[in-house]
């Protein structure tokens, strides 16, 4: 009997030790919280959510994470996930938690009137919070804006070995592609990205402030990059950080009279009410908080997105950009476009 | 072969007893299955998944991405095998059984890179030789030269995820190495001396034999950790499996697939296990002497001696001194806006985990490794096997394959509850640390296992036996003969899992509670938002908390091979 007794006695100091570190999330009187799974890091969110605390009482409680590993979650939680609302940023992740079921509509009045339709979800599971514009950023002192014009020029071999891109694992890039597909087709779309592909100045690496950065120095004289980071990287203290965003600028392709004029490729940061969602009128509440103009103006102030709200203030930064008009595809296409645009880029070689 | 130089009785139980013990063996087999199987049940829902057909996706693969998965893999997994072996061992041998200036500081500062994780180390490097960076930059203002003039190597590269990847992950071949060559009794070394080998001679043909299963374990353990890896070939643009089987899951939307690839993977790591187990099948060595006599060192002198140093000072300054001082700029840069109040917390977090995850690990591998030369029958030996793979699937993965079970757990529960009670019970292990830290032993647990199982290897079992017939129970024999022994070993077993989950992120991002971060999420949210400077403070804490253990544990080990110098 002596085995058993050896292992009785570990196994028991194994529960022991497993119940001391065991403990769940405190329960609370209901709609005094709400319980926020967000894609968005803390950062870019934590202060909006303290002002929320401060001026309701409502106290959220923030998980953040990877949207396709929240949305997993959301997924396998089921009806009893604590989670009342979840944010992303993009749209893609925000359809994929339609179709898996796990949201409902967000049926607010003052909700609807503040973002435009094509940042909502048609049946109203979700609303966009801020926009991110993915123009082309060039050299200043090595290429002439006259020369740009839409993306589908950027396939022209006068370009050859001389554009950045980060690699297509990023789910920018994956929409970007998604909204390819969706203006010229699924062929076109591939011979694009193939024509990319072999303009590349080098291999899809790092980040989109790498890109910036390996433009600025001259590996490249275009890059592909969200104007949020550039924004950041002008607006930081660094001069490390500064000065290569300095030598870029900003050209808006696709614009009324180029190509077909579709716009700017846009996505959104976006938030969805669970199908779960316990604080429901609490999670309403924080919705119709982030999209009131004083919220709404922190996007752009503090991480250079645009505001999905109109007449809203931007940020001087974001003023020196100057206007542009974003693709009208409605967001939720790019969700579904999105398994497409990375067979596409895998046959592309686009790494 | 078996090395045997103090004959000691070898006594084998009476025949009788065996008969007694035929059920509670296999009552305490079926438990140790079942504790295995339960951990192996993470890497078990991802192998579930491959029953679902997904040909069209492989069609797709095979015709344009696979090859390069594979080649890739491949060739990381080549180098980063010969750049630990030669780094660990080499270093391993020379500050073990050599004497040269600098010695004493090596032998636990060549442990410090251990502490930095492999995707800060790469995020590092890229910001010091990109370009723009410092090196570059230099390199231009004393040559003159511009863009293009000149031919740099590109650090964002396959061979570059090798060299991030060698430099962090030797430690676990160094000192897995060193135990076992402390561990070596010094008469097996001298009657090679007397034998007329030189110290090269001694390394070769006696040493490095005995160390063989500890050093394969510890190649083992870093191509494991080779093959999880996501953040380094992830920002390096170097596609492999694990980068693969994001872009299936997640880009394509197709998780049957995508645990296919990862089923693909566990081959690999299977290989490598049966490799590994094969190398030792050939040959069983246990240490025998129980006799330990201080090591005489070969003095080196000269260029031995300077070679020596140049050799043990490379890995330290490229895999710990340049990157640290990197993340210390970082971090001075930082310092007013960088280390706030939540900080402390984080910190707090971050260490809690990983003591609590280490001292499991090494509970459960103790179990696990004990029962398995307790009772060596298949089911045993295969189960804890299959507890072991978790180490090379990637952390994200882990996580999925708690996350389902956990859940389905949980609802069903809820749904019984409501059914015949009325009552909710929600969920009651989803989302609590509970589940964090059973994915940490489903990741981890293999990292304690193979130190505590190489550590017992050396032991022989005519040991258990001598002390099973002086009336020791085996619960006796474990602690009264093999802890003791082990001692260096569970040290080890401690530290390494310690420092590992201490880095982990992709599990810890999936599961973790409400309101509960760490350094690593903390780290990561900031460095993947490209604010590399922003991550310093962060990631300085995290290679900072790594280091005590790793310094302390280091030094106990040492001691407790009465080790001293001549």
């Amino acid at each position: 009997m002596s085995a058993p007794r050896l292992s009785d006695s570990l196994v028991l100091a194994l529960s022991a030790t497993l119940a001391l570190t065991l403990s769940g999330p405190a329960a609370a009187a209901p709609e005094t919280e709400v319980n926020l799974y967000s894609a968005r890091k803390e950062e870019l969110i934590k202060p909006l959510l303290d002002r929320f605390t401060e001026q309701t009482g409502i106290r959220v409680n923030l998980l953040t994470g990877k949207a396709e590993a929240l949305l997993q979650r959301l997924k396998s939680e089921g009806r009893n996930s604590p989670a009342d609302l979840l944010i992303t940023v993009d749209a893609g992740n925000l359809h994929q938690a339609k179709s898996a079921g796990v949201t409902q509509p967000i049926d607010v009045e003052t909700v609807n009137a503040a973002v435009p339709a094509n940042y909502r979800d048609p049946d109203g599971h979700w609303v966009a919070l801020s926009v991110r514009a993915r123009p082309i950023l060039y050299a200043r002192d090595r290429v002439d804006s006259g020369q740009l014009s839409t993306y589908e020029d950027l396939t022209d071999p006068r370009w050859k070995g001389r554009i950045c891109v980060r690699s297509s694992d990023n789910v920018y890039n994956q929409s970007m592609v998604a909204s390819l597909i969706a203006a010229d087709g699924i062929e076109a779309a591939e011979t694009w990205a193939k024509g990319l592909v072999a303009n590349l100045a080098r291999p899809p690496q790092g980040g989109d402030r790498d890109q910036i950065k390996a433009a600025a120095v001259g590996e490249c004289d275009l890059a592909l990059a969200n104007t949020y980071y550039l924004a950041g990287m002008l607006d930081s203290d660094d001069p490390a950080e500064r000065d290569p965003a300095r030598a870029l600028a900003v050209f808006w392709p696709n614009q009324p009279g180029q190509g077909d004029g579709r716009g700017v490729h846009v996505n959104v940061s976006g938030v969805a009410l669970t199908a779960s969602a316990r604080n429901r009128e609490a999670a309403l509440k924080l919705v119709e908080f982030l999209l009131t103009p004083e919220s709404q103006a922190w996007y752009g102030q503090v991480n250079g997105e645009y505001p999905v709200r109109e007449g809203i203030d931007i940020s001087p930064t974001l003023v020196g950009f100057g206007p542009f008009e974003a693709d009208d595809l409605n967001l939720g296409r790019l969700g579904e476009l999105n398994a497409e645009a990375v067979r596409v880029m895998d046959r592309a070689g686009w790494k | 072969m078996e090395v045997v130089l103090n004959q000691t009785p070898n006594a084998a139980a009476p025949s009788g007893r065996r008969v007694v013990w035929r059920r509670p063996e296999f009552a305490s087999g079926l438990f140790i299955g079942t504790l295995a199987l339960l951990l192996a049940l993470p890497v078990l829902v991802v192998l579930g998944s491959v029953l679902v057909p997904a040909s069209e996706v492989w069609r797709h693969l095979a015709s344009s991405v696979l090859p390069d998965y594979v080649a890739n893999s491949l060739l990381l997994m080549l180098g980063v095998g010969l750049g630990t072996l030669f780094i660990g061992v080499g270093t391993a041998w020379l500050t073990t059984l050599c004497r040269f200036p600098g010695r004493r500081l090596f032998e636990w500062a060549l442990l410090l890179p251990m502490a930095m994780p492999a995707y800060i180390i790469a995020y590092t490097y890229t910001g010091l030789l990109d370009y723009a960076g410092p090196v570059q930059t230099l390199l231009r203002d004393w040559t003159g030269w511009g863009y293009g003039d000149y031919w740099f190597p590109a650090i964002r590269s396959l061979p570059g995820a090798v060299l991030m990847l060698s430099l962090v992950l030797y430690p676990y071949v160094y000192l897995l190495a060193r135990a076992a060559f402390l561990s070596q009794s010094v008469a097996v070394l001298e009657v090679g001396r007397t034998l007329g080998n030189g110290p090269w001679g001694a390394f070769r043909r006696v040493a490095l034999p005995l160390a063989r299963p500890a050093i394969v374990a510890g190649v083992t353990l870093a191509l494991m950790e080779t093959l999880a890896d996501y953040g380094t070939v992830q920002y390096f643009g170097v596609a492999t499996f694990t980068t693969g089987i994001f872009r299936v899951w997640l880009g394509q939307g197709e998780p049957a697939a995508a645990a296919q690839l990862a089923a693909l993977l566990l081959v690999f790591v299977l290989t490598l296990i049966l490799v590994e187990r094969g190398s030792r099948r050939q040959a069983r060595y246990h240490h025998t002497a129980q006799r330990h006599q201080p090591i005489r060192r070969y003095h080196l002198h000269g260029w031995g001696a300077f070679g020596a140093l140049f050799v043990c000072l490379l890995p330290l300054l490229f895999g710990f001194l340049v990157p640290a001082g990197q993340l210390a700029v970082w971090s001075w840069t930082r310092a007013a806006t960088g280390f706030d109040a939540r900080f402390l917390s984080l910190t707090l977090n971050s260490l809690s985990l990983a003591g609590g995850a280490a001292l499991l690990a090494l509970i459960v591998a103790l179990l696990l490794a004990y029962a398995q030369r307790l009772i060596p029958t298949s089911l045993v030996r295969s189960s804890v096997r299959l507890a072991g793979m978790g180490y090379a699937v990637p952390g994200a993965v882990i996580a999925i394959g708690v996350m389902l079970p956990f859940a389905w757990l949980d609802n069903a529960l809820d749904a019984w509850m409501r059914a015949t009670f009325g009552v909710s019970t929600g969920l009651l292990l989803s989302g609590t640390l509970f589940a964090l830290l059973f994915a940490y032993l489903a990741r981890f647990l293999s990292v304690s296992l193979q130190t505590v199982e190489s550590g017992l290897t050396r032991i022989r079992p005519a040991m258990d036996e001598a002390a099973r017939s002086l009336g020791l129970r085996p619960a006796q024999v474990l602690w009264r003969v093999h802890v003791p022994l082990l001692r260096g070993s569970l040290l080890t077993a401690l530290l390494l899992v310690f420092v590992d989950v201490i880095k982990e992120l992709p599990a810890t991002l999936a599961l973790r509670p409400f309101n509960f971060d760490t350094l690593a999420v903390r780290a990561y949210e900031l460095a993947s938002d490209e604010r590399l400077a922003d991550a310093g403070p962060a990631a300085l804490t995290i290679v900072l908390a790594g280091l005590v253990p790793v310094v302390l544990l280091s030094r106990s080990i040492a001691r407790s091979r009465h080790v001293q110098s001549p």
